[in-house]
């Protein structure tokens, strides 16, 4: 063991109701060097993170802060082991002085001295050069100064290890800037440093070692310099790369692609998605790709309006048109299957019928009801074409499996005959059987002149069904790739970027 | 970025709560300035002032109680119901005990008001802090039980007879200098009860305690992100506790201020006063969604209310309903101002170099 380990972790196990969130997983944190946990979404780094800082009580293992066994129940018990957390919502109160931020909750007495502590909260931001001033409202400040007046609080609780879960996700160029002059200044004062991030290059940029997690299990850890960003990528979707050089891609026979496009876009952006262009062909079936987190969901989610769409020109089989929320791009052609069914697609208490006839219902209006009986031959329809296992059209849909509900939300989209289908991670937590048929049926669709776009985790389902993969990294485009080009190799590198 | 050679000596600029508070305090200086010039008559006496202060004692107490708990996020609509409790249990008290010494009936009483407020307080915000029941839900069952246990108590009116109490009611504080001469040349002077003497310093007390106090500190922290609070290190159930606990004991010490301002018992004391409450503290600056807000705004938006009833019933108006409509009309107009006040400041604000934001906030 090396001995100037601030923290280590050994073993830490970490169970849900139906998952694994952390199996076996071992840390090690070195004083005075900044540590990036990466990760996809669901690798397990939030829960190590809340392990850690007592959010989360863990199911096994160990952790020593300085070789000394720490017990970490709550956040407080994880303060007071020296462990200080900067999230990425800033957990600090918007409507006290900066001054309060950093001492409210460990003053001493019934009385608080402000003018003293505002005396030392302006020698703080001094030596850690952070642009603000003692009596300034917080809410005042900008937000990379808050995440700074934040870390400045835990620099003053005499924190040994310091965490940063996403701080850059909200902050420009200049500020990341800022806050990694603020890093480097507390690692050569010793801090250990865990940074959580989705951003490949930053991590380059400050690291020096990687811990790289994938499934709630450890794949590695590694020296920053040693690891090539293409070697990362792998680790974390959990292929090796030398084995995957070898491999094409098998691709099943796809239809001829038309010339015509259904959907245009050119710097189309919304709230949560870059500016971004984008088109696609009468059938076609095209799929974003990338590390999950890296603006996939966000982008399709702006094609249809179902975030605040910012800005830019869209055009439908020629014409152009505003897409600003989903009723919009309903009326258009355009079907979207979300990424959260749970959340975002079925209602569990309806019927299996009523859920299969939503959108429909919703394009046609609430003034014109459709009958009883057309409902249930619609239902009936599609239940047998997607091969639904249901007892019943009015079985309420929660009692279905995850597999079948993703069919419901299929049909419910089918039914109204869209000219291009989204289709946002349809095959997540489904049996192997089920995604073959959703495959299948997608392909199936697409030789029936529909246009697809296609969202998935599985690289090797993107690339069966796929004949264009547009790859995202940070939140841009990065990269397109058809043809010969569609290899996991070839996907990999260009997510890494540079392709080296 | 332009950043001030000596930070610590720059003056901030006004708070959005501060700002809040110093339009309502001028609205207040303007409207009773106005009415001294148009209405004149009693408005140019000081005792006038010193009538509204007599005369909403209580609602002040009670409204700086709800401006703490407001602050801390929450809602306490319970605070009328226990002033009415605690008038008639003190007037019940008054007469059946046969205690004399106006001392003795003083403390006596104030302490069975106080421990009436107490008790409602923690058990409200048990309720609300250590079981997390919404507190609009916990107190509206805390008014409807007060005004219950009010009638139960007595379905009649009941007057106070005790003689020592009625010594200490007769106890008022008279201010020479700023009295008048009256027609016949004797010179009246400027009247303030102990009541208004109490809420005035409840109004200081509330003020320092928020300002200066750890406990009131967090209290703001509570409201502007409880959350935060709760990762800052702030004991959040306790924090929130204190608010209910301050604002019950607020109650109860309103209650004692009403039966000294009307020494009656009566099922309908009070009623609406918690509404009443609200609306001042809106008006002086404290927003619903909590962590903003100031006790003096506070007490300026009473003395808001209370002028406007004045100006009402001395032009005339005297049915009930003007009243309403003019207090309605007026929080109306107040939530609208903050909502202007507080947009054009987002936008990058008006030229007045101390009214400006310097940076926008992100979101």
């Amino acid at each position: 063991m090396l001995n100037d380990a601030l923290l280590t972790m050994r073993g830490i196990c970490k169970q849900f109701p139906g998952t694994r969130a952390l199996n076996n997983v071992d840390f090690t944190l070195r004083r005075g060097e900044i540590h990036a946990l990466m990760g996809e979404n669901g690798a397990g780094k939030s829960t190590l993170i809340k392990v850690l800082t007592g959010v989360y009580e863990k199911d096994g293992g160990h952790i020593r802060v300085e070789g000394q066994e720490a017990h970490i129940h709550s956040p407080q018990d994880a303060q007071k082991a020296g462990i200080s957390t900067v999230y990425q919502e800033i957990t600090l109160c918007p409507n006290l002085t900066v001054a309060e931020n950093i001492f409210i909750g460990r003053t001493g007495g019934a009385l608080v001295r402000w003018k003293d502590y505002e005396k030392r909260t302006d020698e703080i931001l001094k030596s850690l050069g952070i642009p603000a001033r003692a009596k300034q409202e917080l809410s005042r400040c900008s937000l990379a100064v808050q995440q700074m007046v934040a870390i400045a609080r835990a620099v003053d609780m005499q924190c040994k290890v310091l965490i940063l879960d996403e701080p850059t996700s909200s902050l420009d160029e200049k500020e990341v800037e800022m806050l990694f002059g603020l890093m480097r200044d507390l690692k050569s004062r010793g801090v250990g440093i865990i940074f959580v991030t989705h951003f490949l290059e930053q991590v380059y940029e400050v690291s020096d070692r990687i811990t790289v997690l994938r499934n709630g299990e450890l794949v590695g850890e590694y020296e920053t310099r040693d690891l090539p960003q293409v070697e990362l990528v792998a680790r974390m979707m959990g292929k090796d790369l030398k084995e995957l050089s070898g491999l094409e891609a098998k691709t099943e026979n796809r239809a001829a692609v038309h010339d015509e496009m259904v959907y245009e876009a050119s710097g189309l952006s919304s709230s949560e998605a870059r500016p971004f262009d984008f088109s696609i062909a009468r059938g076609e079936v095209n799929g974003f790709t990338g590390l999950l987190g890296s603006g996939r969901s966000e982008s399709v989610r702006a094609i249809f309006g179902a975030d605040r769409v910012t800005g830019g020109k869209v055009t439908v089989k020629g014409k152009p048109v505003r897409i600003n929320r989903p009723h919009h791009a309903m009326k258009n052609g355009i079907g979207y299957l979300p990424e959260d069914r749970k959340r975002d697609g079925i209602i569990a208490d309806l019927s299996v019928r009523e859920n299969i006839i939503l959108a429909l219902q919703v394009m046609k209006g609430f003034f014109h009801p459709m009958s009883k009986a057309q409902m249930e031959q619609f239902a009936d329809e599609y239940i047998q074409a997607l091969n639904i296992k249901t007892a019943s059209q009015d079985t309420p849909i929660r009692a279905l499996s995850g597999g079948n509900q993703q069919k419901v939300i299929l049909a419910r989209w089918l039914l109204t005959h869209p000219d291009y289908l989204i289709l946002d991670e349809p095959t997540r937590g489904i049996d192997v059987g089920t995604k073959l048929e959703i495959q299948r049926l997608v392909l199936k669709l697409a030789a029936e002149n529909m246009s697809v776009t296609f969202i998935s985790s599985e690289i090797e389902e993107m690339l069966r069904v796929c004949s264009r993969l547009i790859v995202m990294r940070d939140r841009k485009i990065v990269g397109e790739l058809s043809g010969d080009g569609l290899s996991q190799a070839q996907v990999m590198k260009t997510i890494a970027g540079g392709g080296q | 970025m332009t950043r001030p050679v000596n930070p610590v000596r720059r003056r901030e600029p006004l708070t959005d709560a501060q700002l809040l508070m110093t339009i309502s305090i001028c609205i207040f200086v303007v409207m009773y300035a106005l009415a001294m010039l148009l209405l004149g008559g009693g408005f140019l006496k000081t005792q006038q002032l010193f009538d509204i202060l007599n005369d909403n004692a209580y609602l002040i107490i009670i409204a700086c109680g709800l401006t703490i708990v407001m602050i801390g996020g929450g809602i306490n609509i319970s605070v009328g119901g226990v002033i009415s409790l605690t008038v008639m249990a003190c007037a019940l008290f008054l007469n059946g005990c046969g205690i004399q010494s106006p001392a003795l009936t003083f403390i006596a009483t104030l302490l069975l008001a106080l421990g009436i407020g107490l008790a409602f307080g923690l058990l409200q915000g048990f309720l609300i802090s250590y079981l997390d029941i919404q507190p609009f839900i916990v107190t509206l069952a805390g008014m409807f039980l007060a005004r219950g246990l009010t009638t139960m108590l007595s379905v009649n009116p009941v007057k106070v007879s005790n003689s020592g109490f009625q010594a200490i009611i007769k106890t008022k504080i008279e201010i020479p200098w700023l009295g008048y001469v009256a027609k016949n040349g004797n010179l009246i002077p400027a009247r303030l009860e102990t009541g208004a003497v109490i809420a005035l310093c409840v109004v200081a007390l509330v003020y320092l305690m928020l300002r200066y106090a750890r406990a009131g500190r967090h209290i703001y922290a509570l409201g502007g992100n409880s959350q935060s609070a709760l990762m800052l290190g702030i004991n959040v159930r306790r924090t929130k506790m204190l608010s209910y606990v301050l604002s019950g004991l607020l109650s109860g010490l309103a209650g004692f201020v009403f039966l000294m301002h009307k020494p009656a018992g009566n099922a309908s004391v009070a009623m609406r006063s918690e509404m009443d409450a609200i609306a001042a503290s809106i008006i002086g600056g404290t927003l619903l969604t909590g962590g903003v807000g100031n006790v003096i705004g506070t007490f300026f938006g009473v003395m808001i209310l209370a002028t406007i009833q004045k100006i009402i019933g001395l032009s005339g108006l005297n049915d009930s309903w003007w009243q309403d409509m003019a207090n309605g009309a007026m929080l109306g107009f107040f939530i609208l101002l903050q909502s202007v006040v507080l947009f054009v400041r987002g936008k990058g604000g008006p030229k007045l170099p101390w009214l400006k934001k310097e940076k926008p906030r992100q979101s």
